[in-house]
Formats: C-alpha cells, sequence, structure tokens
C-alpha cells in the first residue's frame, strides 16, 4: 500500500491539490528565511546604532514589508482561486457512479446501475478504473462522517440526510488508504477504507466477479458453515447474496474473502484474524455493534471454511 | 461549606454515571431468565408472588439507544410501526400489553415468540441485546425516565429540521 500522503499525490485532483500545498510551502518558506535573517541581521546590529533622526527611514521600511505582505497573501489568494477553478472544470464525462454510506464505524460501498441485478455491493473498499473520473455520491447512515483519502483528493463530510459529492481520478494503479476524517465515535481510528485503483480491464473484470452471487458451498465442512451463518445471529446482520443471509445492517459479505482487510481496515484478512473477530469482535474494536457471537469451536471452523470460498 | 459542595457535586457525579454505564462485553446476569415466565394472572389457589427481574439497562441511557437502533436492524419496524406506534403487530407504545408488561415477559415475548406472527428471536440475537429491546420497549410508553430515555426522532417533531428543510427565499420584515 502507498504511502496515506497529500505529498505523494496519485490522481488528478491530488495533483492540483498538491500544487497549491507547494506553492504555499515555498512562499511561507521564503517569507520565513527574509523574517529569521532579518531578526538576526537587527539582533546583531543592536540598538546603539539607531540614529534619532531615523523617523523617514523606519516609515519606509514599514511600507515596503507591508507591500510584500500584501503582495503575498494576494500572490496565495489568487493560487488558491486558480486551485478551485481548476478542480471545477475538471471533465466527468463517462464518469463511474457510486454511492458511498458511512456507518459507525464502516463504509458501505455500491456501484450503481440502471439494472438492480447489476449492482455491486461491498463494503471498506473502493475499486476504481485508473483514468476515469468517478463520482462518489456520500451519504450518512447515523452520525456525520468524512471521506479523506490523501493520495487522490481532499476531504469531504459525510452529512445525516444530506447528499455530498466527491469527484476523483486516478491517474496510476495503486492501493490507497483513505480514512474517516471527522470524529464519529469511539471507533473513529478505526474507520478505514483501502482504495483500489486498477486499469480499466482489471477493473471491469473486478466488477464482474462481484455481480456474482456466491457461489455454492463444496465440501461438508463449508456446507455445515453456510448452514451456521444463515441459522445463527450472523444472518440476523449480514448479507451474503447467494444464501438465506440477506440483512443489510452490517458490511456485505457476499465476496468476503476477495477483501484485503477486516473491521474496515483495523487487521489483516487471514484466518486467524477472521476467527479472533468472529468469537470476539469487541475485544478488537471495543463499542463496534457486532456483538460476540458465542458459536462453538466446531460452528466457528465451519464457517471460517464457509467464509474463505467467498471469493 | 466548599468542601460539602464539592462532596455533593463528586456524589451526583458518581450517580449519574449508570445511565451512561457500557457494556460491550459481559452478558448481564439476568440473562436467559424466561423460564417461569407467566403468560397469565389465571392460578390455581393463590396468586404466588410474581419475581420481577429488570432489564439491565432498565435505566441505561446507551442500552435503551441500542435497543431503538436494533428495533429498525431487526425490523421489528416493520411490524409494530417506526416508533412502536403498531401496523400489522400491535402497537408497543401503550399500554394494553397482549402477554405482559413485565421485563421478563416481554423477554421472553421476543425470545420466543408468540403465535400469529411474533417470530422467536432466541439464539439468532444475542441475550442482552434483547434485553436492550426490553428496555427501550418499556420506554416507548413513557416507562423510562426521561433524561434516560431515547429522544424523539427529527421526522416527529413538529416542525421540518432545518438541516431538512428546502431552500426559503429571505423575507421582507420590519422597516425599510
Amino acid at each position: 500500500m502507498h504511502i496515506q500522503s497529500v505529498l505523494h499525490p496519485a490522481g488528478v485532483e491530488a495533483g492540483i491539490v498538491s500544487h497549491l500545498w507547494w506553492v504555499m510551502f515555498w512562499t511561507c518558506a521564503v517569507v520565513w528565511v527574509a523574517v529569521a535573517g532579518g531578526m538576526l541581521l537587527a539582533l546583531r546590529r543592536g540598538r546603539a546604532r539607531t540614529a534619532p533622526g531615523s523617523e523617514r527611514v523606519l516609515f519606509r521600511n514599514v511600507l515596503v514589508a507591508t507591500g510584500i505582505s500584501i503582495v503575498a497573501l494576494v500572490w496565495l489568494l489568487f493560487e488558491s482561486v486558480l486551485t478551485g477553478r481548476a478542480q471545477e472544470n475538471l471533465s466527468t464525462q463517462h464518469s463511474l457512479h457510486i454511492l458511498v454510506t458511512g456507518y459507525q464505524w464502516w463504509w458501505d460501498v455500491e456501484y450503481e446501475n440502471p439494472t438492480p441485478s447489476l449492482r455491486v455491493t461491498t463494503a471498506n473498499e473502493l475499486h476504481i478504473p485508473v483514468g476515469r473520473p468517478v463520482i462518489v455520491d456520500l451519504f450518512s447512515g447515523d452520525v456525520i462522517h468524512s471521506l479523506w483519502i490523501p493520495n487522490l483528493q481532499g476531504k469531504i463530510d459525510l452529512v445525516p440526510g444530506r447528499l455530498n459529492t466527491l469527484t476523483l481520478e486516478a491517474d496510476r494503479p495503486g492501493v490507497y488508504r483513505g480514512q474517516c476524517a471527522e470524529f464519529c465515535g469511539a471507533q473513529h481510528a478505526h474507520m478505514a477504507l483501502v482504495v483500489v485503483a486498477d486499469p480499466p480491464d482489471i477493473f471491469e473484470r473486478w466488477l464482474t466477479a462481484n455481480r456474482a452471487p456466491a457461489p455454492p458451498p463444496g465440501n461438508p465442512s463449508q456446507v455445515r458453515g453456510k448452514e451456521v451463518f444463515e441459522r445463527g445471529p450472523c444472518a440476523m446482520c449480514h448479507n451474503i447474496t447467494g444464501s438465506l443471509a440477506s440483512a443489510h445492517t452490517a458490511p456485505d459479505l457476499t465476496h468476503v474473502a476477495s477483501r484485503s482487510t477486516i473491521g474496515a481496515g483495523t487487521l489483516p484478512n487471514t484466518r486467524g484474524y477472521l476467527a479472533g473477530w468472529i468469537v470476539d469482535p469487541q475485544h478488537i474494536k471495543p463499542g463496534n455493534y457486532m456483538p460476540p457471537t458465542g458459536l462453538s469451536d466446531e460452528e466457528l471452523q465451519a464457517v471460517l471454511d464457509y467464509l474463505e470460498t467467498l471469493k | 461549606m466548599k468542601r460539602i459542595v464539592i462532596l455533593i457535586a463528586a456524589a451526583a457525579l458518581v450517580a449519574a454515571c449508570e445511565r451512561e454505564t457500557r457494556r460491550y462485553q459481559e452478558l448481564p446476569a439476568a440473562a436467559n431468565r424466561e423460564t417461569g415466565v407467566r403468560l397469565t394472572v389465571l392460578q390455581p389457589g393463590a396468586p404466588q408472588q410474581h419475581e420481577t427481574v429488570q432489564s439491565p439497562y432498565q435505566n441505561n441511557a446507551w442500552g435503551m439507544a441500542q435497543g431503538k437502533r436494533l428495533f429498525a436492524s431487526y425490523n421489528c419496524v416493520g411490524c409494530h410501526g417506526v416508533n412502536g406506534g403498531g401496523a400489522i403487530g400491535p402497537a408497543l407504545k401503550d399500554d394494553k400489553w397482549i402477554y405482559g408488561s413485565h421485563p421478563d415477559q416481554i423477554y421472553s415475548t421476543i425470545s420466543q415468540g408468540r403465535p400469529d406472527g411474533m417470530p422467536s428471536f432466541g439464539g439468532h440475537i444475542p441475550a442482552d441485546q434483547i434485553w436492550m429491546l426490553v428496555a427501550y420497549v418499556q420506554s416507548m410508553g413513557g416507562a423510562a425516565p426521561k433524561d434516560a430515555a431515547p429522544s424523539r426522532n427529527d421526522d416527529q417533531m413538529s416542525a421540518v429540521p432545518e438541516s431538512r428543510a428546502g431552500f426559503t427565499p429571505p423575507v421582507q420584515t420590519g422597516h425599510r
């Protein structure tokens, strides 16, 4: 995964923002060096040389300093307005529409399509094609969240009852990290998002694969796992298309094995971590809305066997 | 005098703690007390004393708020109405209780299910979540203290909240 930083832009919008960042950095650096240098000079010269008749020189100096400050500030304002305009004027033709809803403390991601069966729902992972503008519609299911993927775009809030929109375009493939940037409760720090920017053909393949329902379980243990999942507490909140579990209050697990993290970027998605999470999610992420499941050892192993098939 | 004021303030703080207690892990001791719950007041001979079991979230603001969330998550709203006003299922905010109004009776109604439509949730949702629902269902009829009970939804307020109101053009008022 790439380092999560505004200074390593991997997208069109992030490039524009980072340009502004560097303009501000160098402008302020020059100002700082000039002010610090002037002060050092003044300290060295001391007060002895200040002649009584220097009122006019003082006036001139203050005037020049004020002028320079105004020019520098107007310059920064000008650059800032240019940045806003450049972002505003980006083309959104042939864009991809994604709906992202923030919940305490995970992201629901839905790829919109006029045909309902072609929609794709996933969670905590955003796949986007490189070189194509993506329009992300942002809702919140509970409190105010904020989506921030520093390598791709600035942040924007997800406000309950309102629709906000973020446009982003990755210009090179890679895996980037995004996170919630507005304090939203106990597990705000564990509300991350993995953004995967792929070349268009790989992205299309991913989308097609995720449209398919979960494959039927193969061996007896997987069959048993599916049964436990459907009959136990799991099916009360989770959805697995292709099974009887069809609730939508928790992340969609239809293709959970293809995701790289669990618990919204809290842990890597391995069998061991997943087992720990299913047994006692409150130990890993205290306060999150998944209760301890109380599965027996045999049931747990079967569920893990089944979940691992959901590629 | 100053010391007394500080002591009283400290005592008030401690007293307020229970209202916000959050139990993330332990199951309340009173869980699974449904055995022995009576569905009727008719008893042969002298009626036995009803043993009252309270929900561990009885006056707990957090527990009731969780109950409110779960009431929507588990689709209780589908039959009992968004605010428990009743639809194809009976209303929960009135004082009519078909299968009893005691916390343990409500618990077993949710856990065991009831004829003609009420599904049984036992084994599908954890016991402490049922107790959260019990506390919330009780609060609907006003049984919970006001400072702990969940507040009304925005859409129940008499006026549309500012955040959801559409644009209204400014109106000229007062003197020109």
